[in-house]
């Protein structure tokens, strides 16, 4: 297999800036991606910082509330859409192509679209707190009537997500063509990295949702200007419909979120327990039965809008039936370190961090499932608390567990294995400071989306913000690792984990601008 | 263009896709400052709309010339397949969700708007409707006249495509010609009566949830025809500069699906827009 | 030091150590239940919450000892397994049965929960922006209910009190040991009615009537909050609910009845207009200061400022018009349905000379009743 890699290409491409604006390369459209979500995550990230700053204590300090229900619907579109989406695509884009011994992308140059309409949607996103009126400030969730109410921003939002939306499909019929049509000969699909399976059901999920969310948005657009009554009683439209179409997009989105960090995770683990991964064909399964499932539970978003009985009962049992598939997952990794030969690099501290940090996060998602408990916290940071669970300490720590797994690859070089560790434990232990008092804060009683509180929710705030601040910081000793990492450092060797048994470890470190150029052949 | 050993083909670097981006931040920032009148909205528009335009041209000039150099056979042919039949799924979810406001709003919101006459007194409920807030009388769309010749047209510009289709397989030109003028002249029929309709509607979009729906729908399938018939016409100037082979052309036949897909929306609407 | 004495000391430490618990239990899980529901919904939360912790143990205390005894640093060799059938049954059927577990009590709860029906009386609540209203239907008592919190504490300016945010100027009222409905909607965005010792929570939806009740075992103060983004304010529309024994709560009504008797009476006479003022600068500030501000320059870009407005600064009419009828299709209601003549008159007259606003001129509420009656 070595032989055909050391075939030698004219790595011929444009430099500087002109190279990045025009390749169609997935390794340089890779490493846009993931360059673009990080600095995605630290704008997000500010915001957040921002939002606790003004929470840690009451009273109004900083912000007005129009600024802060600004901050938290940017906060939480930019994180889902410029952040986690972003990153696990930029991790498609590297490591599909190469763990499946394809040449690159199928499409190539659509691939290079779909990452330039990003900056093209983000400058919308961010221009519009400029605005007049600033920026859209009814949640990430854009419920009418309030969205209906709001200024220009609110258009810009529209449009941003329009132009996210496109990127996002033609990135998933690329992922998803690449995957059935770019195997190295002789890799059946059920040979097929588990990372690669995540994102082929998680492409799958793209193509089917985003265009949903896109007919939805388009509705609150003609509702905004051209007199249509989707969302108006008067007209005989209902408000709680936008709920519907939006969540049978959302909920999908969430598992799109996390697909992908399974797939890193199923990775990790094998590794560095130097064991195959156990239950390789359960846990296909249980990916796609959690996509699967994740189409008919929608409503669980919406248990307080008054549905009738039959609903709600419907939709709290479909999403109880989740825990099954997404436990299997769970089991299966815990046996797979069973009886390993473990050890502790960073890539791995992350990767058990999101076992367990992850199944706390899915716990309090069922605790929400439950309509008589979710009717007291809905809409509580009992809910915000969740949905970092799975979202921080689920997707956001996996890519970083990912970033650290795949950095001597992708650069050649080590990284700093002290200031790595020293990354993974502050942020686990900030996270939970931070999080962790906001199951608290749900159950006394505290609405989320709120700029000021009543004085028993001081406390718990008070740590919650003071752990946000180091979680932020901790974050920024990231930036220095990585930008450390690829300034230089040991010679990684073309598979320094030696646990590792996917393609990608059989090419050099950093791989040749054209790998695979002639598919390596499996079928022995 | 960079040599490859490769057999699959991969494109050099490319400005086109750079090239659409800024067209569409340019075409959506226009259309922006057009919805919140701002005078220069249009002109901004334009200029976006003439830079995509450029775009595609340069694009797809790119993918043909590449394509009569016979690099797009073999494994690229099937990717294209691929990436087809899932962009057209993808607006298959797209119409979907405008359906699923059709069917959410009759079967489950006015009815129970007509529940609560707390505070809608007097409202029954009966589609169509404009809702209890609006009450100016109008009368929907009947199924039998137009939109019934419509489903004829729509239909047999199926046939046609198809039977272009036949041709193409044959190696008959000519039949592939007028199979595809054919269409193209049945679809531009029936964008004309459909635009006959909408001048001759008794309601406007504005017209409570019925008229949302209905113009929505039908809107945005006419949208997808127009496209339809767009692609259709560069595919029969394609086959006028002899392009296409009996065993490859791809191009031909992805539009062909597109054309089939809009047809099988056009039922859809024809059955829960018009008829029921 | 003789026992009595001692005795009082224990007991003191006992309450010193127990009140500190009282408060934490308050804020570590759901506030006491003051009615059958929400009381069952807190024993199904603490079930539910016992079963995954036991859950988190059987499979994590797994996972660390693997974690630990399996270390590659103490010299421990892979095995070779990778597959299980037998296992990857069991944890796939077990959770399947412990879900069924917990979904048999739930759904019990579920459906008490929506049952509204044969209810003792029934009160209509609209969300607005940023007030709640009640109407007791059938009883012919209507008022708004706004946040009583004063603007200082907001700002940092006072000290804030001991209900900072949770407390209003008309607290609902409701008579304990009955069935009461509630009937629920919303006049502009989506509010949602929240109270959490009641085990209530419903989105209140423009132009649709959702439904809740409640039966409320102690009289008592029971403090809540909107739970819906529904703005600028979101955060400061709370909810108060006072329940007392029927025979107190049929004194109560009688009492408002006679109230807005009274109120009717005083609307009819002429007012001096520092009087007027007097009494709008108190309305303005509960009704009118969210949007247009204490010091009346409005918020730029979203709401106007009545400080130099023309139409402030204009005929009386025009901006008696404009309070009146609101401005359709913006944040500005309608407020003729939601204030009194009283309120009214004097709102309008408070602006006309604030600020810079110096008219000299107001209205009177004889002028709104004018009005009024054209409406009809
Ligand atoms: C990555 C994202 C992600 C993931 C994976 C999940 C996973 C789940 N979520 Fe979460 N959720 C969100 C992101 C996510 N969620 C977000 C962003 C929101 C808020 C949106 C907003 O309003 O802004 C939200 C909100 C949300 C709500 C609505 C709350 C409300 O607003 O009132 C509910 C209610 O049912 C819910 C449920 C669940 C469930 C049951 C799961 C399950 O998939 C979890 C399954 C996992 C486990 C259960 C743990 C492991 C299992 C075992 C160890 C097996 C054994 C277990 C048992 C038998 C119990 N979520
Ligand atoms: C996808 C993932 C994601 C991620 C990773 C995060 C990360 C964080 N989130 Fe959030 N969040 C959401 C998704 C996410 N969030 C969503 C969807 C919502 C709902 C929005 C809505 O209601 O509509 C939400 C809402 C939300 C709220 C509730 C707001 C409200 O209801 O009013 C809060 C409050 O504490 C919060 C906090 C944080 C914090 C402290 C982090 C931290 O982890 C961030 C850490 C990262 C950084 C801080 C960046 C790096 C640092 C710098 C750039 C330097 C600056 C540092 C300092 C000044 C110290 N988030
Ligand atoms: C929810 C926000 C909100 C509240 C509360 C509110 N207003 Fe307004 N008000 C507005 C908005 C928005 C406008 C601008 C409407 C427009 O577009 O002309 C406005 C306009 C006005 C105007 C006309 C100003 C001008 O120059 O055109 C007057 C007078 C006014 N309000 C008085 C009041 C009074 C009196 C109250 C309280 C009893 C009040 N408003 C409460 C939002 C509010
Ligand atoms: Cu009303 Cu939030
Ligand atoms: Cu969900």
């Amino acid at each position: 297999m070595e032989s055909t890699m050391t075939a030698v290409h004219h790595e011929e491409h444009p430099s500087g800036l002109a190279r990045w604006l025009t390749t169609t390369n997935h390794k340089d459209i890779g490493t846009l991606y993931l360059w673009f979500s990080f600095a995605m995550f630290l704008f997000a990230g500010s915001l957040a910082m921002l939002i606790r700053a003004e929470l840690f204590q009451p009273g109004l300090q900083l912000l007005s509330p129009a600024v802060f229900n600004q901050l938290t619907a940017l906060h939480g579109l930019i994180m889902i859409f410029g952040a986690i989406m972003p990153a696990f695509v930029g991790f498609a884009n590297w490591q599909v192509p190469l763990m499946i011994g394809a040449p690159d992308m199928a499409f190539p140059r659509l691939n290079n679209w779909s990452f330039w309409l990003l900056p093209a949607a983000a400058t919308l996103l961010i221009a519009s707190f400029f605005a007049p009126g600033g920026a859209m400030a009814a949640g990430w969730t854009m419920y009418p009537p309030l969205f209906i109410q709001g200024g220009i921003s609110y258009d810009m939002t529209i449009l941003a997500i329009h132009i996210l939306g496109l990127s996002s499909i033609m990135g998933a019929i690329n992922i998803v063509t690449t995957i059935l049509n770019l195997r190295a000969p002789g890799m059946k699909l059920m040979m097929m990295p588990l990372f690669v399976w995540t994102w082929l059901i998680t492409a799958y999920l793209l193509v089917a949702v985003m265009p949903v969310l896109a007919s939805v948005i388009t509705m609150l657009l003609t509702d905004r200007h051209f007199g249509t009554h989707f969302f108006s009683a008067a007209g005989g439209g209902d408000p709680v419909m936008f709920q519907h179409i939006f969540w049978f997009f959302g909920h999908p989105e969430v598992y799109i979120m996390i697909l992908p960090a399974f797939g890193i995770i199923s990775t990790i683990i094998p590794t560095f327990a130097r064991k195959k991964l156990f239950g390789y064909t359960s846990m296909v399964y249980a990916v796609a039965s959690i996509a699967l499932l994740s189409f008919i539970v929608w409503a669980h978003h919406m248990f307080t809008t008054g549905m009738p009985v039959a609903g709600q009962l419907f939709f709290m049992y479909s999403t109880m039936l989740i825990a099954i598939p997404t436990g299997v997952k769970v089991f299966n990794w815990v046996a797979t370190l069973w009886r390993g030969s473990i050890s502790f690099e960073t890539p791995m501290l992350f990767a058990l961090a999101v076992v367990c940090l992850f199944t706390i996060g899915g716990f309090s998602g069922l605790v929400l499932a439950l309509v008589p408990v979710d009717i007291q916290l809905q809409d509580t940071y009992y809910v915000v608390a969740h949905f970092h669970y799975v979202l921080f300490s689920g997707a956001a720590m996996s890519i970083m567990g990912g970033v650290y797994y795949w950095l001597p690859k992708w650069t050649g070089h080590m990284y700093d294995e002290t200031l790595g560790k020293w990354h993974f434990w502050l942020t686990a232990v900030a996270f939970n400071v931070t999080f962790f008092p906001m199951h608290f804060l749900g159950l006394a009683g505290m609405p989320r989306r709120i700029p000021d509180y009543a004085l028993q929710f001081a406390d718990f705030n008070r740590i919650a913000s003071v752990g946000a601040f180091v979680l932020g910081l901790a974050q920024l000793l990231f930036l220095y690792v990585v930008v450390k990492c690829i300034r230089g450092g040991f010679a990684a060797g073309e598979r320094p984990w030696d646990g590792a048994d996917t393609l990608e470890w059989t090419l050099t470190s950093p791989p040749p601008y054209h790998s695979f150029t002639t598919p390596p052949n499996l079928s022995k | 263009m960079a040599e490859h050993v490769s057999t699959y083909y991969v494109p050099p670097p490319s400005r086109w896709p750079v090239v659409g981006s800024v067209a569409l931040l340019i075409l959506a920032s226009g259309f922006i400052l057009l919805l919140d009148k701002m005078p220069v909205g249009p002109y901004v528009m334009a200029l976006g709309a003439a830079i995509l335009v450029y775009m595609i041209l340069g694009w797809f000039g790119n993918v043909v010339r590449e394509n009569q150099a016979g690099l797009l056979e073999g494994q690229v042919d099937a990717s294209f397949r691929w990436g087809m039949v899932w962009f057209i799924f993808s607006e298959v979810m797209f119409f979907a969700g405008f359906f699923g406001a059709l069917f959410y709003a009759r079967n489950i919101a006015v009815p129970w708007l007509a529940e609560a006459q707390l505070l809608w007194p007097g409202y029954n409920g009966q589609w169509p409707t404009s809702g209890p807030g609006i009450t100016e009388a109008f009368t929907p769309m009947g199924a039998w006249g137009i939109p019934a010749i419509n489903t004829l047209i729509l239909l047999s510009s199926g046939a046609t495509v198809t039977w272009a289709h036949w041709g193409m397989k044959r190696g008959s030109r000519s039949q592939i010609k007028l199979g595809l003028i054919l269409t193209i002249v049945l679809g531009l029929v029936f964008l004309a009566l459909q635009a006959h309709e909408y001048a001759e509607a008794a309601f406007t979009i504005k017209t409570g949830i019925y008229g949302a729906t209905f113009y929505m729908l039908t809107g945005f399938h006419g949208l997808h025809v127009t496209l339809g018939a767009i692609m259709l016409t560069v595919i029969t100037g394609r086959v006028f500069a002899g392009h296409f082979t009996p065993e490859h052309h791809f191009g031909f036949e992805a539009v062909s699906w597109y054309w089939h897909f809009v047809d099988v929306v056009w039922l859809l609407l024809f059955i829960f827009v018009y008829w029921l | 030091m003789r026992p009595p004495s001692l005795r009082i000391l224990l007991a003191s430490l006992v309450v010193g150590i127990a009140s500190p618990m009282a408060w934490a239990e308050y804020a570590l899980n759901l506030p006491a239940p003051a009615t059958d529901i929400a009381r069952r919904i807190y024993d199904l939360h603490t079930l539910i919450l016992w079963i995954c912790g036991g859950i988190f143990l059987v499979v994590f205390i797994p996972m660390f000892y693997a974690l630990w005894r399996h270390r590659k640093s103490v010299g421990h060799e892979a095995h070779r397994f990778h597959e299980h059938t037998l296992l990857e049954w069991a944890w796939t059927v077990v959770p399947f049965f412990i879900l069924i577990g917990m979904a048999v009590p739930t759904t019990a709860v579920v459906i008490s929960m929506k049952d509204t029906s044969a209810p003792d009386m029934t009160i209509k609540v609209t969300g607005r922006q940023w007030k709640w209203e009640y109407e007791y239907l059938g009883a012919d008592l209507k008022f708004i209910s706004n946040l009583a919190t004063p603007q200082e504490q907001l700002e940092q300016q006072a000290p804030k009190g001991e209900h900072y945010l949770l407390e209003v100027d008309r607290p609902l009222v409701i008579p304990t040991g009955k069935k009461i409905r509630f009937v629920i909607t919303a006049e502009d965005v989506i509010h949602s009615w929240w109270v959490p010792a009641f085990g209530v929570k419903q989105d209140a939806v423009p132009g649709f009537v959702r439904d809740a009740w409640v039966k409320v075992d102690q009289p008592g103060t029971y403090r809540g909050q909107c739970a819906e983004l529904c703005g600028v304010r979101h955060g400061y529309m709370p909810i108060v609910v006072e329940a007392m024994p029927p025979d107190k709560y049929a004194e109560w009504m009688a009492a408002q009845k006679t109230l807005v008797a009274a109120a009717q009476a005083g609307a009819q006479r002429e007012y001096p207009l520092p009087e007027l003022i007097a009494m709008g600068e108190r309305v303005y500030m509960t009704n009118c200061v969210a949007c247009h501000q204490a010091n009346g320059a409005g918020i730029p870009g979203a709401f106007p400022a009545l400080n130099g407005s023309k139409l402030v600064n204009g005929p009386p009419a025009g901006h008696l018009d404009r309070v009146f009828h609101g401005k359709p299709g913006t944040a500005m209601q309608a407020f003729g349905g939601q204030l009194s003549d009283m309120d009214i008159a004097a709102v309008v007259s408070f602006e006309r000379n604030s600020w810079g606003n110096k008219m000299g001129d107001g209205v009177q509420p004889r002028d709104v009743a004018a009005l009024r009656r054209t409406e009809k």
